[in-house]
Order: C-alpha cells, then structure tokens, then sequence
C-alpha cells in the first residue's frame, strides 16, 4: 500500500479504484450485521463462496460480507448488483439457485422477494420496500455497499476525500464552524451541540497543548445496536470522522472505546485503523498536512454506566469507572486532565458527510433543533425489527407503523420507549410526535442514543417500569445516593405492586422517589433513569390503579395477579396442555374439558401459548 | 491573589480563585450539609446534599465540586433543595438503622434504660457505637426528618468485630467513600476500595481478604473519617460523646502528629489526628491506636521505689527525694552522669540538665541522640553551621525528586512517607537508597542496593557524574560555599568503576540518580539512621555536599532533612541534653557563655566539655563514674553491646531512674521515681523540622506519678540548689527563652494560636521554615573533603554474615511503650532474624524456625524468617524485644567526631537451633 503523501495522491489514489470496478459488475453482497449472524449468514456466505468457485463464470462476480443492511428482521439478507435485487430469508440451500437464476440467468427468484402487509407485489429492490422508502440513509446507507474491512471499497464510494478537503482547504476553525452550521447534535442521547463542544475543546488551556478526541463505542442499551453495526460495517467513516474533528481541535491522540462484547466490531475497527495507517490516514503528516493522530482502541468491560462521559474517561484512564460532577466538563478538563472531544459512534458518521456536504446542506435536513438524521433500533412487539435511519422530525407513527410494519399478531400498539433503558414510554396518543431532541423530553422521554421498543397491547406497563428500574438498579454505579438507594427503593415499590402488595400512597412515593432521582442525582444514568416509571406514572397511570385498587393486571403479566383457567366450552379435551404442563398442574379425561389445579399453576402461560383452541383464560 | 466575587443566599462573599461553591459557604457563614466532603479529601459530589442553585446553570450542582465563578447568584436553602436532601436524607434512612434520629427520647436515654419500643437491630439507638458522635446525625437534625414511608431496606451485614484495632459495620455506612479516598489517596495503601456496584456497594478489600493481607497499614485514617458508626475504634465503642479533648503532640517519632486525646470519665479514650501542621490530619498505627492503652496502662509507675533487701519497696515522695539527694551529695561532679530525656518535654530536659550543671556541677549530660542523631548535629554543623533538618515536612510533597537514604519511611516515620506519596502521586522522581529491600522501594522509580557501609562512595560517585557531566550549579557554589577545590581533589578518588565495585550498585543506576537529583528541581534528600556508622558524620557530610553542588538547599523543598527518631529529640538537644553545649548550642567551653549561664543561674559553672553517652557506659564500667541519674530511657536495649551496658549500670553505685514504667534499665536502679507521661502534663516538644508545639494536659498522672520538671526541681532544691521555684512548665519556658536565642520569640501564648519553627529570636519573628535562605548558618557552605571508609567490622570466616538493624511499623524503640498494646503486640509479637532464603537454604534454616544469632560480644536466639528484602549475606533484626536483646550483639566501635556508634552494622554467624532453649 502506498504511503499517501498528498490529496492529489488520495485522488489517484480512488480512481485508479475506480477503474477497476466497470459498473456493470456483477457483485452479490451478504449482510455479515448482527441480526443476519444470529440467523447463520455466514453459511450463507460459504455455500455462496462454494458455488462461485465451482460456477466457470464465477470468477467474474465479485463477492463481498457488509456490514448490517437494517431489515433485520428478514435476515439473512443478501443484494445482487448491479440490478440491485434484494432477497431476504436466504437459506445456504437457495444458493445455487439464486447463482443459476438470479446471478448468471438474470432472473428473479419470487419466494425470496420480500412481501409485506399492505404490498401489491413483492418487492424487487431494497428502494420497493416500505421499510427502506421512508429512510434516509445518508450514514448508514453505505453499510450495504462495502466490505468494511476494505479500506478500497470506502474509498470507492469517496472515503476521506472530506478529510482532505478539511486538511487543506480549512482551516480548523472552518471546520468548527461547519459543524456549527450543520446545527449537528451529539447522538449519544444528551444532544449537546457537537460544534460548540469542539470549540470549547479547542480554545481552552492545555499546559503541554495535549488534547484528545475520544469515539464513545460503548453502547449499552439492551436491544441496541446501531453504533455496533456502524464500527462493524463501516468503520472507516467514524476513524474519518475522528481525524477531522482531531483536526478541528487539535488533538494528537484518539481513544475509540468499544466494550469488549463487540468482538466484530473491535475486529473490524483493528483491521481498518491498521489500513488506515498504511495509507498515511492516521500517523505522522497525515497526506502531507504535517497534522499528526493517532488512534488508540480502549476495551470496556460492558459496564452500562461507562457510557457517562466522566465514567469511560476513567475507565480509560484504568480507574474504576465511576462518573464525576460536572464542571469541569471533559471539553475543558478531561482524558489525564487534558481538554477532550467526547462523541459517540453516530456523531463521528456524521461529520465527513458535514464536511464534504457543507454545514448548510446538513442543516436543511430535520426540524428546528434537531438537524440531520437519526439511527433507532427498532425493536420490541413490532413487524420489522431492524435499524432505520430517518431524518429527524419523522412521527413515532411513521417509523413505527410505516417502516416498522406495525404490530405483529394484531395485538394493537399500546406504547413506544425511545431512547434506551432509561427512557419513556409514549402512548399511542403521542404517535405523532415529531422526533426531535427537545420534544421528546417534553413528552417525558429522551431521544437517548437511539433504542426504540415498541410495546404491544399484551405489555403490562407497571411491569415494563419494575424491568428497566432493575436493569438500572443494576447498573448503576453506586457512587451518588439518590440512583444507588432511589432505584433500589423504587424497584421494591414496583415489585411490591407486581406481586400485588402494593399500596395506594405508593404511586406518590414512586412520583416524588423519581422526581428527586431526576434533580439531585450525580450523573445522566441517574438523572433520567426515572423516566420509565415517571412516563408510565403520566400515561398509564390506569394500569398501576389496576394493579394496587383492583388487584388485577390488565395485561395479564404479573403472575401474583393473574390465574389461569380452561373455558370449558372451547376446551376439546385434546390432553396437549396436561401433557406439557410443567407443574402437572392440569387434569382431566380424553375429550373432556380439562382443569387447572390452582395450587399447582405457577401462572406460566404455556398452556395458554400452546392451546390451539383458545381455551385457556388468563384472568 | 485573585479574587472572585459572588453572593450565597444574598450575602456578597469575596473568595480566592479556585474555592468552590462549599467553601465559599463557608466564607459566607452559611452552613452547607455534607457526608461526602472532608476538607482533606478530594472532591467526591456522591451524597448530593449540599446541592445548591446557581442563577443560569441548568440544574442544581453540589457546591463541594463546583469552582465558584465571578458574579455567581447561589441559593442554598431554597424550599425544592430543602425537599431533594429530605428525599435523600430519607434514602439514606431507608436502609440505616435510625431511631436514633426519630426517637423522641434520644437525647435522654442511657445505653442500659428500658426502651419502651420494641427495639429490633434495625432500630438500635443508644447502642449505636458512634452515638452523641455521628456526623450524619448533625446533618438529618438540620435537614429535619421523621417518619419515612419508603421500604425498609436492613443490610443484614455481618458486624466485622475481629480486627485488631476497629470494627467494621457496614450496615452503618453511608457509602460517601470519604474511607476510601483517604486510604488511596493520603495514605497511597489503597487497602481498600468499593466492591460490586449500586445498592449492593460496600467498602470492601480485594476479594474480602483481611485487612492485613492487602497492606492495611492500620493507621486509622479509614476511622477517623467516617462520619457514622460503620468505622469505630474499639476502644471507642458505645462511648458516648466526649467530656473533653485536649490538642497535643504524639510522643513516639520526630514527626511532631497533633493528636486530638478525646477525654471521657477522666480517661484518654480515644485519640484522632488533629491537622497539625506536620501531619495534615494523619497518624500511624502507634499514634492513633498505641496510646491510650498506654496511658492507662495497670503497670504504670505509681509510687516511687527504693531498692531494699534485693527488691523495690514503695515510699513517700519526701522519703525518695531525701534519699536521692543524700546519696547524689557524696559524688564529685565528675563522678555523675545525667541522662536527660528525647521523651520529655523541652521544660523537663531543661530543668534536668539545670540540676546537673548547676548542682550536680558536671556537663556530662547526654542522651539518645548520641545513639542516632550526634552526626547531624556534628556534620551538617560544619557544613552549614546549624545541625538540624533543613526544611519543613510539609515541603517535601511539593519536591520534584526525592533521595530517600537510610531511612525505612513506611516504617519509621509513616507521617512522613505521605507526603512522598503526594510527591510522587505529582510525578516526582523517587529514588531509594537502601541496602533492604523496604517497602519504599516498590513506590520507587529508582532503588540504589548498595552494600551496607558504603554510602560515602556512592554518595561521591553520584557528585562524581553531576561535576563530570557539568551538571554542578556552579552559581551557588561559587557565591554561596567554599573549600569546593579541596574538596573537587577528592573526588578524583571515586571514579565510576570503582564505585560500582565498592557499592554493588550499576553505573547505569548511579548516573540516572545523579542526573535526577542535579537537574529535577527542586530536590530534596531524606535520611534518617545512615548516621548509625563508624564514619557518620563522613555520611552525613558527603550528603551536605550533593546538596550544595546541585544549589539545592537554602530553598523550598530541597535540603538535607534528617528525620529525627524521637518526639522530642530536636528539643532535648535544643534545651543542653548535651556534654558540650547549653541550649541553643552555646558551648560551655566559651567564656561568654559561661559568664551568661552563671549570671541567669547564680552559681559557678564547669567549663569542661562532659563524656558522651557511650564514654559515660565506659566510665562506669572502669568505675570512674559512680552515680547516674537517668530520665525515660532504656540503654539495657537500645545502646550497643548490651551485656556492657548492663555490666556498667550495676557497677554504679548509686542509679537513679525516672520514668513511667519500669523499664529493663529501671530494674538495675536503686531508686526509681514515678513520672508523668506526655498526655499527663503541660509543656513543649520540638519536632524533627524544629517545630516547637504545645504538649497538653488532658488527665491526671496516675497514683503519685509527677512531671519530670518538678521531680527533678524538688532534688536540686534538696540539695541546696537555687533557682528551681517553678510554678509551671509556662515560667521555665519564660526562663528558657531568655537564655535561648534560636527560641527568644516563642511563648506559651503564642503556642496558643500557632506552631514556631526555630530560629526564632523574637516575638515579632515569624519562624523558619527554610533554613539557609540566602546565605548559611555559618556564613559559607563548606565543602568537606571525604575518603572512603569501611566499617569497624567486616564479615569474616569466622563471622560471615553482616548484621543490620530495623524497625518494625509496630513497634517504637525498645517497645517501652508499644508492647504494651495488644493490638500492636499482635501485629509484631516477637523478634525475627530476617535471611535472605539463600543464606537460609546454606544454613538448612526454615521459617520460624529458631535461631542462634553470634557476634563477638554476644548471643541471642529468635527465630528466623527468610526474605527476599534481606539481600545475600545480611541478616536484620529490630530491638525492640526485650526477650531477644539484639544489642547484645552490635558494636560500639564509635564515630571519632560525632561518637556514634556502628550500630547498623556488625559481623555475626547463625546457627540453627533444635528448639527455643
């Protein structure tokens, strides 16, 4: 690989990429995401490497594993170019059909087309999809065009040619203020304003002018996975991303922070980052700018409060990942004392597109305050689990019931949580709520670093509350009272009312118990980790009075306040409940209405989930 | 300075920068509630309750993290921040055991009354260890709090009751981690730490292992930062709040702690460091936990004892008085010796060495110094022309680069080992110098082995390379010392390879100590018993040299400091404890001086220089002297060659010993005199860094126990002496500072407000911190030419292996004191020869296994144990056994100036021994 000591180089560079790659090549691309390895992918991917090999013209089609395609949901996804076809639930056995057909005989093949509630036809291209037409891909679009571990490919689709233009043709003050411009948020859930923090960074006091940038990869929220899906898929874009900004501030080292649960992610980052120095992209005189930086890959042990800014600081620095008091904010004070850009996954994506785009054009994009694109994971009680990006301002209605698909088994939407563990849950009445930072909060929810369930009507909301407030309880720290002893107390009240003990003075105390967490705890994992409670307080407020006036779980969730029956009239006697019942909890003759011994039920819900006749009644 | 100006609930407030929000509180006068903060911690902001409002900040901050800003509009009381510290005070409570916050007889009810509640263990009260003393307690009763609707949430941990000095009870604690802080970041242990996370947090060591196992120093600092009951002292528990607490100075080591002797019932009951301005706080093991048990302790001397028939009866103080002046008469002053105290206070050695020149009429007055400290004095006198440490303590957390020479910090001198640590947490440079591997040595960035007795040749080595390589600040040398010619000839002697020969230690490791120490200023160089040698005074010079050559001295954290061994060392050679000087150094052999001392004393005064202590073990043992009159000392086990030494005391005919208990010495006496010790009496002691602080009476002496003082006033008045009408400790200070120029200025009035380091002639003068400022003592810094001197003895065939002495954490001197701790006699129970397990495998020795340790001038028998930390060829013992006197077997071959003897160094062979017998 050549040592690229220029712009002018970086250009040759590309086009001579270029050349190589006629744009009536034939390339089958397999989703190598997250969501298309827990359905075997890589299989997939082997019978396809088989079958070429084997095919005379197999050495003519160029063949590449992305990163994550979005459409999890369908998985394992793989896309023909240069027609674009998109298949979907691709087992290794469809394989040398689709090379026969689709590959060399230019046909399509009907069963792996996707269809979907509402389609006419089925679908030919990702573009056909409803999923796909309501995006805006503008990050995570590129995860299906390249094989993240080559650094060619991203430079095929015009990889760091921002970095060089803000290498040579800005100052780094312009880059600020592009930044600026593009009105661009921190997508780590906080939102600050990510040019003001840059600036802030790069004007204050550094003794021995040592500052430093710092990629937050530690994604924690359960069920979230875009920021992993953008390092496995698309690493090159956040290490651009980072040597800009390192730019812009001045910064000679960089930390990316990945926990160690991303092995791909973390594999994939080491492959690119190593790339990435051989062409002289990180190392000294970076394309003959004489700037330096380098970047540094920091391991996290998983712990979820050390995605606090404060906290992964001392983690990197090997202490114990405890978060501290703000001031004095990282920008002025922060990795070994020294002024620190901190921003997470999605936010470096964003900023070669800002830079090669321009501030204005990003700002066109979105709402007011909220400018740009976001990443959710959509996933929970909804059709099309997945990663969407769309921009912001977008209604929860449209992702969730036109990208999302709606509710899986008709069983009717009853909320949507944005933003991870420690967000709200919005009911159906706020569906048409813009998404964007600031309304959101408004709504009692956060827009967070993306995570987004969706809750069907079969969700006991009290009980949604009790898990996120222990997920929380568990993670947090210990340091500051109100999250360490608030969330704890708080955990017991819902408890207390899950298993029907609860009391009517609990749902004041739960509200004041949250309000205090909110206002006086130490850092942003114990400041909004009352909002599952509060929001449900706000919105469901019914369900609580269900569980602690009426002793009842309308949902039918919490086993201390359900019981299971058999109605006799639907019952068949078909036996197959007794036979599975765990307990032995169910009696009754061969073609004769069974009964369930209530001693005995444990309130499981198999029998329930496996009657074929609806008869067993959760009451 | 800069100041920034702000209003706290609409009080205008003028702070330095750099206060925070707490502070300014304070400035302020208004009260802030906290649980996390402690004014010698960092920040923490974990407890949340003294969030505070600040106009155009988003939320409420905590006012102990946040740096007070121009202008800043802060509220502190405002109803929504009263109602957050309710929440959080009830959070707290949620899971604390609490009637003793909500009891409407909590402040009337004894430990044994009968509660009228059902009183559970989640309800305790009156029997909280820490009751009448809880922190949280002021602060639930300024915040208010009475019934709590939240879940209880008992902790149900087990009460940890089996340490050696203090219970751990976590279910009382309130997780502000102020512990924690102060073991990480004052004491640099880090025994402890937070284990698991959120509710299930708890203080904790690693993998729950013992306190003793994760390098638990016990030095308290966990304890007297809690602010419940989680952390109690045992002999603190249940107590009740105090009666009273009397500020004083802690009587073990030269560091000069202010202990705060917490009184109840007429009893010291506890002891917390105070901020002194040495200690900063902090104390050792042996000042917070090694006192009171002391003080108290049922084999104090009562009554004063008169050898009849072989055995010690009790008398009268009139009776024991008469008899020791009756006897002390019939001596010539030649034939008398005195032994004043480095225990005492400066009032007592005063009074003493008055007795002994002017009515014992003798000079031969000497102390313990001789035994550690006569090398300083001698040598940095005649390089600098002032004896004593340089430099404050406080100073050397601020050096760049520290040589630590001689000196087992950790050990002997804990207080000061943390501000190395503060140093070196600041990036300075450590080098150790030391022939054992001490604990220092892992906190080092550089550890210089050099075999033992050659620390003149590597200290020239190292001025050899600084003056090669051109490093020298010939600036200083030039305008500020002289002799530097002779002494550049004899560095020629010290070449680097012959060095390295010499002392065993890598050129490399010498040049990179050199270099360090010349140009990382400012550099400071601490020793403490490389004075213990044949040749100390040469030691102590050649380090007054490397101090010179690289300019460091004369200012902040540099110089040469020389931690002293005991309390009141630097005092008892201030007041005259010595053969050759009155206070203040003033030389009896000058005639002006003389004529000064007769005029204040009203009699004729000897001119001639005294014998020192080691000449006076060798006077009586020819029977030249033939009376002895010893103050809180312990030669049978601290001087050299032991079995001479006890030969010498009972060949006197008449002894007469004072102190506090009845020491190995004591027994030889023929009259042993009760006296008081620190916590009893009022006075002064001067610490290592000429610090002269107030020592206060906080409980009467025991039985008929008096000051040492007035003891030895009421024999001179007995035998006919003038001028010993002393009312108080206060008057002798007054008569003190008219005859001591370096302490003119000092008063008790003035101790009142603030400590006085000497010289300080005046009252207007401020103290000295920094000796040698702009030009030194004697005028010019002179260079000492040195040559390279091996020890008196050196290991032979027949005596192989080379001795060394120690000390134990534990333990204090001949354990007079400390072993009578059961905590302390726990931690160090008996004597163990420590042998490199190479040695230990030739000589077929196993751990604990006993040992017979041989010199030329005696045995002893201990056990042994192998370590690593003792290099090849060296075995270490401490003294501070009177089961296995390991003086019985060091040498007194002495130093020709300072007549020290080598007592760090002497040849021995180990047998291994079938059992104890």
């Amino acid at each position: 690989m050549p040592n690229l000591k220029s712009p002018v180089a970086l250009e040759q560079l590309r086009n001579h990429i270029m050349t190589r790659r006629p744009p009536e090549q034939i390339t089958v691309s397999v989703c190598g995401g997250t969501g298309c390895h827990a359905y075997k992918c890589e299989d997939v991917a082997a019978a396809l490497r088989q079958e070429l090999a084997c095919h005379p013209g197999g050495r003519d089609v160029v063949m590449k594993v992305t990163g994550c395609h979005g459409l999890c949901e369908r998985g394992p996804l793989m896309v023909i170019h240069p027609q674009g076809i998109f298949y979907q639930r691709v087992k290794p056995g469809d394989v040398p059909e689709i090379v026969a057909e689709t590959v060399f005989g230019g046909r399509f093949i009907d069963r792996l087309l996707y269809t979907g509630p509402g389609m006419d036809a089925a679908a030919l291209r990702e573009d056909d999809i409803p999923f796909y037409r309501k995006q805006q891909r503008l990050i995570f679009g590129n995860n299906g065009l390249i094989d993240p571990t080559s650094i060619e490919d991203y430079m095929a689709i015009g990889g760091y040619s921002s970095l060089a233009k803000a290498l040579f043709a800005m100052k780094p003050a312009d880059v600020i203020e592009e930044i600026k411009v593009s009105g661009l948020r921190g997508r780590g859930g906080a939102g600050f304003p990510t040019g003001l923090k840059w600036e802030m960074c790069a004007s204050a006091v550094a003794h021995d002018g040592a500052r430093y940038v710092i990629c937050n990869a530690d994604e924690g929220d359960p069920g979230a996975y875009m920021d992993r899906s953008l390092l496995e898929g698309n690493p090159h874009s956040v290490i651009e991303g980072m040597i800009i900004g390192a730019y812009a501030v001045g910064a000679g080292t960089g930390y990316v922070y990945v926990r160690h649960e991303y092995p791909l992610a973390l594999k994939n980052l080491r492959t690119a980052l190593i790339q990435a120095e051989r062409y002289g992209l990180l190392g000294d005189n970076i394309l003959g700018s004489r700037f330096n930086f380098r970047i540094r890959i920091s391991v996290g042990g998983g712990a979820f409060v050390c995605g606090e800014e404060t906290a992964l600081l001392f983690s990197i620095e090997g202490k114990p990942g405890n978060p501290r008091q703000r001031p004095p904010f990282p920008a002025r004070q922060g990795l070994f004392g020294k002024p620190t850009v901190l921003n997470n996954v999605e936010t470096w994506a964003n900023v070669p597109v800002i830079t090669g785009l321009g501030g204005p054009w990003y700002a066109r994009l979105g709402t007011r305050n909220s400018k740009g694109t976001k990443i959710f994971s959509l996933v929970g009680k909804i059709n099309n689990t997945g990663l969407v990006e769309v921009p912001m301002g977008i209604t929860l209605r449209e992702i969730v019931f036109d990208i999302g698909g709606g509710i899986p088994g008709g069983k009717g939407f009853k909320a949507v949580q944005t933003g991870g563990p420690s967000g709200g849950c919005l009911p159906e009445s706020l569906l048409d709520l813009p998404v964007d930072f600031d309304r959101l909060i408004e709504a009692g929810s956060i827009m967070g670093s993306g995570g987004m369930i969706v809750m069907d009507g079969e969700t006991c909301m009290v009980d949604v509350a009790r898990y996120f407030t222990h997920f929380l309880t568990e993670e947090s720290c210990g340091k500051c009272v109100p999250c360490r002893e608030g969330l704890d107390r708080m955990l017991d009240i819902l408890t207390d009312i899950t298993e029907g003990r609860g009391r009517p003075e609990d749902i004041e105390l739960l509200q004041e118990l949250g309000e205090a967490i909110k206002s006086a705890s130490l850092c942003a994992l114990g400041r909004t980790a009352p909002n599952p409670v509060l929001s449900t307080l706000r919105y469901f407020r019914d369900e609580y009075d269900a569980h602690i006036r009426g002793g009842r779980c309308p949902a039918g969730v919490c086993k201390a306040l359900i019981s299971c029956s058999i109605d006799t009239a639907r019952c068949n006697g078909c036996g197959l409940c007794a036979r599975e019942c765990p307990q032995v909890a169910i009696t009754g003759e061969k073609k004769q209405a069974h009964v369930i011994d209530q001693g005995q039920c444990t309130r499981c819900g198999l029998c329930k989930d496996l009657c074929k006749f609806d008869a067993v009644v959760i009451s | 300075m800069d100041l920034i100006k702000l209003t706290i609930n609409d009080i205008p407030v003028e702070v330095p920068k750099g206060y925070t929000l707490l502070q300014a509180a304070e400035v302020a006068g208004v009260y802030l509630p906290t649980l996390c903060y402690h004014p010698n911690l960092s920040t923490y902001g974990g407890c949340r309750l003294c969030l505070v409002e600040v106009e155009g900040m988003r939320r409420l901050t905590t006012a102990c993290t946040t740096p007070a800003g121009e202008g800043n509009v802060v509220k502190t009381n405002t109803p929504q921040i009263q109602r957050l510290r309710r929440n959080i005070v009830e959070l707290i409570l949620s899971e604390h055991p609490h009637a003793c916050f909500t009891c409407e007889r909590r402040d009337r009810c004894g430990p044994m009354d009968i509660c009228l509640r059902n009183v559970a263990v989640t309800e305790r009260c009156v029997t909280c260890p820490k009751n009448g003393r809880c922190e949280f307690k002021e602060v639930v009763n300024y915040i208010g709090f009475d019934e709590s609707n939240l879940p209880y949430a008992y902790k149900g941990l087990r009460v940890e009751t089996d340490g050696t000095f203090f219970d751990r009870d976590f279910n009382l604690c309130v997780l502000c981690g102020r512990c924690v802080r102060a073991c990480q970041e004052i004491r640099g242990s880090g025994a402890i730490a937070f284990n698991f996370r959120g509710p299930e947090a708890v203080v904790g060591t690693a993998f729950n292992n013992p306190l003793g196992d994760v390098g638990c120093q016990y030095c308290g600092a966990c304890v007297d930062v809690c602010p419940t009951g989680a952390l109690t002292e045992h002999g603190n528990r249940f107590a009740g709040p105090v009666d009273s607490i009397a500020t004083t100075v802690c009587p073990y080591c030269g560091v000069g702690c202010q202990l705060d002797l917490e009184i109840r019932n007429g009893k010291v009951s506890n002891v917390v460091a105070a901020n002194g301005p040495a200690n900063k706080g902090q104390a050792c093991v042996k000042g917070k936990f090694g006192l009171a048990e002391v003080v108290h302790h049922p084999q104090r001397l009562t009554a004063p004892l008169v050898r009849r028939n072989g055995g010690f009866a009790e008398v009268t103080w009139t009776e024991a008085l008469e008899y020791v002046a009756d006897n002390l008469k019939k001596y010539g002053s030649e034939q008398v010796a005195t032994i004043v105290s480095a225990k005492c206070t400066n009032e007592d050695n005063y009074v003493i060495q008055k007795l002994a020149r002017a009515v014992l009429g003798s000079n031969n007055v000497d102390h313990c110094a001789r035994l550690c400290d006569a090398p300083n004095l001698v040598g940095l006198t005649m390089s600098f022309g002032s004896g004593a440490m340089t430099n404050a303590i406080e100073e050397i957390g601020d050096a760049s680069c520290i040589i630590s020479m001689g000196s087992n910090t950790t050990a002997a001198h804990p207080v000061v080992w943390l501000q190395i640590n503060r140093a070196v947490k600041k990036g300075a440079k450590l080098i150790v110098i030391n022939p054992r591997e001490i604990d220092l040595c892992q906190k080092a960035d550089l550890w210089l082995q050099q075999h033992p007795g050659t620390d003149v040749a590597l200290l020239m080595g190292m001025m050899r390379v600084i003056v090669d390589e051109g490093l020298a600040d010939q600036e200083f040398i030039n305008a500020r010392c002289e002799n530097y010619e002779a002494f550049l000839e004899s560095l020629k002697n010290f070449d680097l390879d012959s060095v390295e020969t010499m002392t065993g230690v890598a050129k490399a490791d010498i040049v990179e100590a050199a270099r360090a120490y010349a140009t990382q200023k400012p550099s400071t160089f601490l020793s403490c018993s490389m004075t213990q040698s044949s040749h100390g005074t040469d030691n102590v010079l050649a380090v007054a040299n490397l101090a010179m050559l690289t300019g460091n001295v004369g200012k902040p954290s540099t110089g040469v400091n020389v931690l002293r061994g005991q309390n009141n060392v630097q005092g008892a050679c201030d007041m005259g404890g010595l053969p050759d000087v009155y206070t203040a150094y003033q030389s009896v052999a000058e005639p002006s001086v003389q004529k000064k001392f007769e005029e204040a004393w009203g009699v004729k005064l000897n001119p001639n220089v005294g014998l020192s202590l080691s000449e006076m073990m060798a006077a009586a043992l020819e029977g030249n002297i033939k009376a002895m009159y010893l103050v809180g000392e312990n030669p049978v086990l601290s001087d050299p060659d032991a079995k001479h030494v006890k030969e010498a005391l009972e060949k006197l005919e008449f002894f007469v010993v004072q102190d506090i208990f009845l020491t190995e010495t004591a027994e030889l006496a023929d009259v042993v005199l009760p006296a008081a010790c620190f916590a009893e009496k009022d006075g002064t002691f001067t610490n290592t860094e000429r610090r002269v602080q107030r020592v206060r009476k906080a409980v009467d002496p025991p039985g008929e126990a008096k000051d040492d003082w007035w003891i030895a006033s009421e024999v001179a008045k007995r035998m006919g002496g003038k001028g010993f009408e002393y009312a108080g400790p206060e008057q002798i200070m007054e008569e003190i500072t008219g005859l001591t120029p370096s302490y003119g200025g000092i008063s008790y009035e003035r101790l009142e407000r603030e400590t006085v380091q000497w010289p300080c002639p005046t009252p207007e003068h401020g103290g000295t911190r920094d000796l040698h400022v702009g030009t030194f003592v004697r005028g010019k810094g002179k260079f000492v030419p040195l040559e390279f001197k091996s020890p008196a003895e050196t290991p032979d065939e027949e005596y192989p292996l080379l001795l060394t002495t120690e000390r134990s954490r534990f333990h204090f001197h001949t354990s007079t004191m400390t072993g009578r701790v059961k905590g302390l006699k726990k931690l160090g129970s008996e004597e163990y020869v420590e042998i490199n397990p190479a040695d230990a495998e030739k000589l077929g020795i196993e751990d604990d296994g006993w040992v017979k340790v041989v010199s030329r001038r005696g045995e002893v028998k201990a056990r042994a144990k192998s370590s690593m930390a003792t290099p090849v060829g060296v075995v270490t013992m401490t003294f501070h056994f009177a089961a296995c006197p390991t003086n019985t077997l060091t040498n007194t071959a002495l130093d020709p100036v300072a007549k020290i003897p080598e007592l760090k160094i002497a040849s021995v062979k180990v047998e291994k021994l079938t059992d104890s017998g």
